[in-house]
């Protein structure tokens, strides 16, 4: 962790150029870590925070809650078309059926990829994003340019992401600007007929849950270990 | 704050969308504790999450497009809890809690992680939905001085109700200090076309997630 403190963030770096530092807020945006640091160490002594539990949110989501819990859900959406009507009439409650995920809330919506539509998910007013199956969101996802143009031109979007739509194909963007979060149940590939619930999960990519990507097909995986 | 530079939808210049290869949960310690941090103030209920909206939308347009996510929740929390005074600024200042202060009744405890699920923001409805899926409406033309989750590039626009998906807290109201005032909420659909006029790009739908005071009948 020690050598990580010592790697900038984006924007981090290189405050020579002179906005912002009028309104005083930044003017300590170097010093990030310290502040971070003292503001815990205030709240921690406070009685406000305990660090032990922050260390146990941080570990739960750099272990147990990430795209594997999203990735698990698409698999048994396609090898179950009982689990795939539960889990497009409400969410929430058929991902907390299924026992092998961390549980989840109030509020998830999963959405499906036809051959007619394609579903891409956004959150244009700050970076709502259905933790508790996909896990923290990717920085490109919380990005300017993300959520400036995913509402915009998503088929431009798409294609930095290397998918390309066939034209008649509906391109479906939903601005999360509620409580209510969404995933995307990618199509699933061809060629998988028979496959587990393991061996289709490992096909099902992050962002292919988001909408800016596709489910790998096998011969994409069979590379892989 | 609603028509200020968190709103971003539609707006140009940002460049592209650049993903990076195999990313880290998170790229420092410190964006983990500050991660951590809301999380765990969250269940103290000192504030709400839409109050945690605004401390970032209140932030001058420029810091907020200078700093990075984690940077912007730091800032925000900071914020908030000089606001709530649970902290003076001498204490950030020093690195250390200078003054007494009551204990908070509850707090966020490690063994409290295993179970890390959204509340729900469901509420007892004030009354029957007006809409309904499949009708028509105008999103309003409102630019309140405080928050709001009806994004600009979506206001006076007619669109469809998609779907009703509940009663739920309502952010104009409960961020800026006037309580949940439940209001059903919908999915609206627009066309791409309603949106960014002629040059759209083809077979394009988006929708919002829309509270019924943002939307009339046509």
């Amino acid at each position: 962790m020690a050598n990580n403190e010592d790697r900038g963030h984006e924007h981090s770096h290189d405050h020579s150029h002179g906005h912002s530092h009028e309104h005083g807020e930044m003017s300590e945006l170097s010093n990030t870590q310290l502040r971070v640091r003292s503001l815990e160490t205030v709240l921690a002594e406070k009685g406000y925070v305990d660090s032990a539990a922050l260390d146990a949110i941080v570990e739960a989501y750099e272990t147990r809650i990430g795209p594997q819990n999203g990735a698990r859900v698409v698999a048994r959406a396609w090898a179950d078309p009982e689990f795939r009507a539960a889990l497009l009439e409400d969410a929430s409650t058929a991902v907390n059926t299924m026992g092998n995920v961390s549980p989840v809330g109030s509020h998830l919506i999963a959405v499906e990829n036809t051959a007619e539509r394609h579903n891409m998910v956004v959150c244009t007013l700050c970076s709502c994003y259905p933790w508790e199956v996909l896990g923290l969101p990717p920085t490109w996802y919380k990005s300017a340019p993300y959520r400036s143009r995913a509402v915009l031109e998503p088929r431009a979007v798409l294609s930095e992401f290397g998918v390309s739509l066939p034209e008649e194909t509906e391109v479906r963007v939903w601005d999360s600007t509620a409580e209510t979060r969404y995933i995307v149940i990618p199509e699933r590939p061809e060629g998988t007929e028979g496959w587990s619930e393991e061996q289709l999960a490992a096909l099902v990519t992050r962002n292919s849950m988001i909408g800016t990507g596709l489910a790998q097909r096998p011969d994409e995986i069979a590379g892989d270990s | 704050m609603s028509n200020s530079i968190h709103d971003m939808g539609g707006m140009h210049g940002f460049g592209p969308v650049e993903e990076e290869p195999n990313e880290p949960v998170f790229h420092t310690k410190w964006e983990s504790r500050v991660y951590a941090m809301n999380r765990a103030m969250g269940p103290l209920r000192l504030w709400t999450i839409d109050e945690g909206r605004a401390a970032q939308e209140a932030l001058h347009p420029a810091v907020y497009a200078n700093a990075s996510y984690y940077q912007r929740w730091l800032l925000g929390l900071e914020a908030r809890a000089l606001q709530h005074g649970l902290v003076t600024k001498n204490e950030l200042a020093a690195g250390k809690a200078l003054e007494e202060n009551d204990r908070p009744n509850r707090i966020f405890k490690a063994e409290d992680a295993a179970n890390l699920t959204r509340a729900s923001f469901d509420r007892e409805p004030q009354g029957e939905p007006v809409f309904k899926a499949g009708d028509n409406v105008r999103t309003l033309n409102i630019n309140p001085p405080g928050h709001t989750r009806l994004p600009r590039y979506a206001r006076d626009k007619i669109g469809e109700v998609e779907a009703v998906r509940g009663c739920h807290v309502f952010p104009d109201s409960v961020a800026n200090g006037k309580g949940d005032d439940p209001q059903w909420l919908y999915t609206v659909v627009f066309d791409g076309q309603t949106l960014w006029g002629a040059d759209a790009e083809p077979g394009l739908k988006i929708s919002i997630e829309a509270f019924e005071p943002y939307i009339e009948a046509i």
